[in-house]
C-alpha cells in the first residue's frame, strides 16, 4: 500500500518539516510578496464592502462572467479566505522566524564580547605603537563612556556595541505581529452602525436604533456602551463661489449613561465623540421635509420629518413619504430641493446646498403600498407597480396640495445627520504596533554593530576593529578612541 | 488678500520653472561638452586620456547648472508656500498643489543628496523631470485656489501628506540611480562605456546609493502610512479599509520591504536589486496617478 512507502518520516517528521519550510526566510518573503500581489485585485474590482451598487452593475452586465468572478471572491478580496490564508500563513511564518530569535538575542546580550582574537593585525583598522602602560585603563573608562560593553581579559580587552540593531529589528517584527492582534480584535470584538437623526431627536445606542449595523463574530449587544445623544443644532456652511463644503458643526447634548446629566458637546467631521472603545462619527447630511398627510376622512394619517437622501454636492435629495394608514393608501415619491432652479435639459435643479429657496416636488400614487407583503422594502423608495399616480405638484414651505382623496402639506424641513456609531477595542493595539515598529525600524536600519579590541603585547598597544554588515564609520570611531588613549588631544 | 497670494504663487511656480529650465540647458551644456575631445596636436596615447578625462572646462557650467537649481527649488518652495497662505491651509489639497509640491520634494531630495555624492550628473535628469512635471501641473491639472472640505481639515494630514509627498521624491530617486544602475551596466557589459559616461560614478556606489536612498525614506513612508491611518480613524471612523489608495500604500511598503529583504537577508544586489527597486518605485508612482485621476474611492480629492 501507498502509506507503508513513507514510514520512517512519521508525521511528527512530516509536520517537522513543513514547520522548518513554513518558518523559513525564503517563504515568508515569497509570502509577502503573495499578500502584495493578492491585495491588488481589489483595488481595480470594485468590492462589496466599499462599492456594492458598482458590484450589481457587474452581475447586470456579464451575468456568466460576474458569478465566476464571485467564485473566486473578487468582490471581497480582503475578506476572501485566500487572501486570509496568505496573510495567517504569513504571520505564522513570522512568529516561527522571530520568537526563536528573540531568545537567542536574549541570551546574547547577557553573553560577554567574544575573546580578544590572537592575531588583531589580520584585522580591519589594525593600528600598533609603542605605549606607556596606562592605555588599558584610558581605554576602559573611553569604553564606559560611549556604552560598550567589555569584556576584561589577560592585558586586553574587547568591547562591542550596537545590539541595538537587532534587537529593533526584532521589535519591528514583533510589531507587525502586535497590529495583526489588534486588527483581529476589532474585527471579532467590534461593530458599526449607521443611524440618521434629524435635528431635535435623540439616538440611544442600542442595536434597533440603527439603519444598519455590522458586528464581528465575537461582539456581544451587550458591551454597547449606554449612551444617548440628542441632535441640538447643525450647522452646514458652503463656500459661495465653489459650492464645496466648508465646515460641519454639530451640537449635541449627551448622556454618557442612564442617570447622567447631559453634557452639551460639539462633532466635527475630524473630531468624533468618543465612548471609551466607542466613538461617534458625524458621516453625513441632508434635509428631512416635514409634511402633514391627511387622508378622505380629514384625519391625519402621517406627520413629521421624512429624511431624504442627498443625491449631488447640491443636495438635490430624494425620498419616499408613505401613508400607509390613510385611507385609501397613499405614497409620494419626492425630491427635496434646498435651492431650486429650472434647468433646461434636467428639469429642476439646486444650485446650492444651503436651504435659500426651497421646494418639495411631489408625485403622488395611490393603491396599495405593498409594505403588508413583508417583503422588505426601501424606505427612500415606492414600488409603484401596483399603484396608481393621480398628481405632481411642487410645494414651497407652507403650502398644501389636495388632490382627490387626501392633501398633503409641506410645513418645512429640518436637517438630519447620519451618526456612525464605531466600537474598534484592538485599534490601540494596532496603534502601539505602529509605533514599536517604526522606532525598531529606525533602530535596526541605523544602529551599527561594532567591535573593537585592544591589547598590550609587551611594549606594544594593539588596536583592530570590525563592523557588521560593513557599517560605516567605524574608521572614525576607532581613530577618537586611539587619540582618547594616546591622551593627545 | 488670498487672490493676490494666489497670483503670486502662480507667478513664483512660472519663474521656477524658467530657473528650472536655464538649469536643464546648463546641465546638457555640461553633459555635451565636457566630454568631447579638444582636437589636440599631441596624440600620444598618455596625452589623450588626460585630456579626454578632463572636465575643469565645464565645470563652471556645472556649478551655474547647479545653482540655478538651487534657485528654482527656493522659488517653488516660495510658490507651494504662497499656494498654500492664498487657500489659507495646507497647500495639498489637490493634484495640482500636489504635484507642484512633489516636484519640490523630488528636486529637494536630489539637491539633499549632492551634499554628500557626486551627483551632478543626474541634474540633467531631475530638471527636465521636474519641468515636466510643473508644465503638467500648470497645463492640465491647474484649479483654482480654494478651501479645503471638512474631511481634510486635520492636522495628521499635514503630517501624513507632507511625509508621504517627502517619501515620494526620495523613492523616485532612487529609481533614478537604480535605472541609470542598469543602463550603465549594460553599456558595460557590451564593452565598456562611452566617453561621456566615464565620470558617472562607479556601479557599485550606485548600487549602495539607492540602496541607502530607499533604507532611508522606508521608516519615514510607514510613518506616512500609519499618520494616514490615525487620520481615516479621526475622519471615517476606521483606520484601515482598502480603499484603492490605502492598498496601493500597503503595496508600495510590501514591495519595499521585500527589497529591503532582498538586500539585507539574501543579499541580492546589482540587476536584480535595482530591477525590484524600479518595481517598487512604480508601484508608488501608480498610485499617485492611476489612483488620483482614474480611481474611485474615498482619496479622490484631485479635483479633476
Ligand atoms: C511583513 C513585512 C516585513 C517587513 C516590512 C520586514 C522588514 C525587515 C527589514 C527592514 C529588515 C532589515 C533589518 C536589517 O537591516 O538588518 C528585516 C530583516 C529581517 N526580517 Fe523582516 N520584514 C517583514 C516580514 C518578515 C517575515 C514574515 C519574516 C520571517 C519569516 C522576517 C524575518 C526577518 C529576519 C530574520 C530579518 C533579519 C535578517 C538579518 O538580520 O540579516 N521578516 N525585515
Amino acid at each position: 500500500m501507498e502509506q507503508q512507502i513513507i514510514p520512517e518520516i512519521g508525521s511528527l517528521g512530516l509536520l517537522r518539516f513543513v514547520w522548518r519550510q513554513l518558518t523559513s526566510m525564503r517563504t515568508a518573503l515569497v509570502l509577502l510578496m503573495l499578500l502584495g500581489i493578492g491585495a491588488i485585485p481589489g483595488s481595480l474590482i470594485p468590492q462589496r464592502s466599499q462599492n456594492p451598487m458598482e458590484v450589481s452593475k457587474y452581475f447586470t452586465d456579464s451575468p456568466t462572467l460576474a458569478t465566476w468572478m464571485d467564485r473566486f471572491s473578487l468582490f471581497d478580496v480582503y475578506a476572501s479566505p485566500w487572501f486570509s490564508a496568505i496573510y495567517i500563513l504569513l504571520f505564522i511564518s513570522l512568529i516561527g522566524c522571530v520568537l526563536p530569535r528573540t531568545f537567542e538575542l536574549y541570551k546574547a546580550s547577557r553573553a560577554l564580547p567574544p575573546e580578544t582574537p590572537k592575531n588583531l593585525s589580520r584585522l580591519e583598522f589594525y593600528q600598533a605603537w609603542e605605549g606607556n602602560g596606562s592605555e588599558l585603563e584610558l581605554a576602559s573608562t573611553w569604553f564606559q563612556k560611549n556604552h560598550f560593553r567589555i569584556r576584561i581579559s589577560d592585558g586586553s580587552l574587547s568591547a562591542e556595541k550596537g545590539f541595538l540593531r537587532e534587537t529593533g529589528n526584532l521589535f519591528f517584527h514583533l510589531a507587525l505581529i502586535l497590529i495583526l492582534i489588534g486588527v483581529s480584535l476589532g474585527s471579532l470584538y467590534g461593530m458599526k452602525g449607521d443611524a440618521i437623526v434629524n435635528k431635535g431627536e435623540r439616538f440611544i445606542n442600542t442595536p434597533t436604533s440603527f439603519d444598519s449595523i455590522t458586528y464581528g463574530k465575537l461582539f456581544n449587544e451587550s458591551s454597547l456602551s449606554p449612551f444617548s445623544i440628542t441632535v441640538e443644532d447643525f450647522i452646514a456652511k458652503y463656500d459661495p463661489v465653489t459650492n464645496a463644503p466648508k465646515d460641519y458643526v454639530l451640537t449635541v447634548s449627551v448622556i454618557s449613561k442612564p442617570g447622567a446629566t447631559p453634557e452639551l458637546k460639539t462633532v466635527r467631521v475630524n473630531s468624533p465623540l468618543t465612548f471609551g472603545s466607542t466613538r461617534v462619527y458625524l458621516q453625513a447630511n441632508g434635509y428631512s421635509p416635514v409634511v402633514t398627510v391627511r387622508d378622505s376622512t380629514g384625519a391625519v394619517a402621517l406627520q413629521g420629518p421624512i429624511p431624504f437622501l442627498p443625491q449631488d454636492g447640491n443636495l438635490r435629495s430624494i425620498g419616499a413619504i408613505k401613508a400607509p394608514d390613510a385611507i385609501p393608501q397613499v405614497g409620494f415619491v419626492g425630491s427635496f430641493l434646498p435651492t431650486y432652479e429650472r434647468s433646461k435639459g434636467n428639469g429642476a435643479i439646486s444650485v446650492f446646498p444651503e436651504p435659500l429657496d426651497p421646494r418639495l416636488l411631489l408625485s403622488v400614487w395611490l393603491g396599495d403600498l405593498g409594505l403588508d407583503s413583508g417583503r422588505p422594502q426601501s424606505v427612500y423608495r415606492i414600488d409603484t407597480s401596483v399603484m396608481r399616480q393621480i398628481g405632481l405638484k411642487a410645494l414651497k414651505p407652507g403650502q398644501t396640495f389636495t388632490y382627490t382623496g387626501g392633501s398633503i402639506t409641506f410645513e418645512g424641513f429640518l436637517p438630519w445627520v447620519n451618526l456612525q456609531v464605531v466600537r474598534d477595542p484592538g485599534k490601540s493595539y494596532a496603534l502601539a504596533g505602529g509605533i514599536v515598529a517604526i522606532l525598531g525600524l529606525l533602530a535596526s536600519l541605523f544602529a551599527r554593530r561594532r567591535r573593537i579590541w585592544i591589547r598590550i603585547n609587551g611594549s606594544q598597544i594593539e588596536v583592530a576593529g570590525l563592523a557588521k554588515n560593513g557599517a560605516p564609520g567605524l574608521h572614525d570611531e576607532i581613530a577618537e578612541f586611539v587619540t582618547a588613549i594616546k591622551g593627545e588631544k | 488678500m488670498s487672490q493676490t497670494w494666489a497670483y503670486l504663487s502662480n507667478y513664483l511656480v512660472y519663474s521656477a520653472m524658467g530657473v528650472y529650465t536655464l538649469s536643464f540647458f546648463a546641465h546638457a551644456y555640461e553633459t555635451a561638452w565636457a566630454v568631447r575631445t579638444p582636437e589636440s596636436s599631441d596624440s600620444t596615447e598618455g596625452n589623450l586620456l588626460t585630456k579626454t578625462l578632463d572636465y575643469k572646462r565645464t565645470e563652471k557650467v556645472a556649478r551655474i547648472a547647479t545653482a540655478f537649481m538651487i534657485l528654482g527649488f527656493i522659488l517653488l518652495f516660495a510658490g507651494v508656500i504662497a499656494r498654500g497662505v492664498s487657500a489659507g491651509r495646507v497647500p495639498w489639497g489637490n493634484m495640482y498643489e500636489f504635484s507642484i509640491t512633489g516636484a519640490l520634494a523630488f528636486s529637494g531630495a536630489y539637491l539633499g543628496a549632492l551634499r554628500k555624492y557626486d551627483l551632478r550628473w543626474l541634474g540633467l535628469f531631475v530638471s527636465i523631470s521636474v519641468l515636466l512635471t510643473l508644465g503638467t501641473a500648470v497645463a492640465v491639472l491647474y484649479r483654482p485656489s480654494a478651501p479645503l472640505v471638512p474631511a481634510l481639515k486635520s492636522t495628521w494630514l499635514v503630517i501624513h501628506v507632507s511625509a508621504a509627498i517627502i517619501s515620494g521624491g526620495v523613492f523616485l530617486l532612487a529609481n533614478v540611480v537604480a535605472a541609470s544602475y542598469l543602463y550603465l551596466e549594460n553599456m558595460e557589459s557590451k564593452g565598456g562605456r562611452k566617453e561621456w559616461a566615464k565620470r558617472l560614478p562607479a556601479l557599485e556606489v550606485l548600487d549602495q546609493l539607492s540602496y541607502r536612498l530607499v533604507a532611508f525614506v522606508f521608516p519615514l513612508w510607514t510613518f506616512a502610512v500609519i499618520a494616514g491611518a490615525i487620520w481615516a480613524e479621526s475622519a471615517w471612523g476606521r483606520y484601515w479599509g482598502w480603499d484603492p489608495k490605502e492598498t496601493w500604500a500597503f503595496i508600495t511598503w510590501v514591495a519595499y520591504a521585500a527589497y529591503l529583504h532582498a538586500r539585507v537577508t539574501v543579499g541580492w544586489r546589482g540587476k536584480k536589486a535595482a530591477w525590484l527597486c524600479i518595481f517598487a518605485g512604480s508601484t508608488f508612482l501608480f498610485n499617485y496617478i492611476y489612483i488620483n485621476v482614474w480611481g474611485t474611492g474615498k482619496h479622490t480629492y484631485s479635483g479633476l
